[in-house]
């Protein structure tokens, strides 16, 4: 019974974990706002997500606003499970070292 | 040590994550205070503007030029001053606070908040309005309280949920008032003024406190 081997390599990182607490409470969330939150650099938020997306976690949507592109990004459905598997791997971490 | 630390400081993180990425939550507790204060100079104001034109003490000339609107008109000068110094006041110590703790003033949390206080404010301030045209002014003090009860609560979703709890001395203030006709300016200071302040003291006790201290 060992809680660690819960815990998601994906949300390892501070910054991924960041994305995606926002994207939990959030329908969607634009990748300015992810830049203004994480307060990072636009190539190394776009890194991380795209390694959120390559693991199917989150998904993106294109569009417009005006002329000027808009890029919001949302939860799939493995990524809710996955990180409240997490969230609860965490919680386990705790409580086992009580 | 640290193999405990670490999950629970990613799950701090996360929450701080999501509260910063969902509520707005920099209104500061000063906002509160400076709203009600700015609310008790209003009330001071238009409670002597009304005794002067029930009593009869204003000057000769002044009774002369006004024909009863006038006092209306004075006393929705008042509430229009009142209610922009308030909200400025509000606005900056609120704009402070974010500035000091980093957070972007408006992004999509701001904008939700906006528009859910915006919503039954505007629509109050429109049915006041018309009450206004009609000649019921006894309900206007009652319909500020009530209308703006509703938007807090209505607001606490999207912002520091202990602002539910002013919206509810709102409501109840404002109900009160509908069976206690006549005292509108003495409810509407205790709900704007009065209530306000002791919102904005227990804000700022809760949130902001520990960091004034501690940065000593």
């Amino acid at each position: 019974m060992n809680p660690i081997k819960d815990l998601n390599k994906i949300f390892d990182s501070r910054i991924r974990l960041g994305i995606m607490s926002a994207l939990m409470v959030n329908a969607e969330v634009s990748f300015n706002e992810l830049k203004e939150l994480l307060d990072i650099t636009d190539g190394n938020l776009a890194s991380h997500l795209k390694t959120l997306e390559e693991s199917d976690t989150i998904k993106v949507q294109k569009g417009f606003v005006g002329r000027k592109t808009n890029t919001t990004y949302s939860v799939t459905k493995a990524g809710d499970k996955a990180f409240k598997a997490h969230i609860a791997a965490l919680e386990e971490m705790i409580r086992s070292t009580k | 040590m640290s193999e405990q630390q670490q999950p629970l400081d990613d799950l701090q993180h996360i929450k701080r994550m999501m509260e910063r990425s969902s509520r707005f939550i920099s209104l500061s507790g000063f906002s509160g205070i400076a709203a009600g204060l700015c609310a008790l100079a209003g009330a001071f104001v238009a409670n002597k503007k009304i005794h002067c034109w029930v009593k009869g003490d204003c000057t000769m000339e002044a009774l002369i030029d006004m024909g009863g609107i006038v006092l209306l008109n004075d006393l929705l000068w008042i509430a229009t001053v009142t209610f922009i110094s308030a909200f400025i006041s509000a606005f900056f110590f609120t704009w402070l606070r974010s500035k000091k703790n980093n957070i972007p003033m408006w992004g999509s949390a701001t904008i939700r908040l906006f528009w859910n206080t915006a919503i039954p404010l505007m629509a109050g301030a429109i049915f006041l309005i018309r009450m206004i045209q009609l000649g019921e002014y006894e309900l206007v003090a009652p319909g500020c309280l009530i209308f703006y009860g509703l938007a807090l609560v209505n607001a606490s979703k999207y912002t520091l949920g202990e602002i539910r709890f002013l919206g509810y001395g709102q409501l109840t203030l404002g109900i009160m008032n509908l069976w206690s006709i006549g005292y509108g300016l003495w409810f509407w200071a205790m709900g704007f003024g009065i209530l306000h302040i002791i919102y904005g003291i227990m804000m700022w006790y809760k949130y902001e406190r520990q960091i004034s201290t501690s940065a000593k």
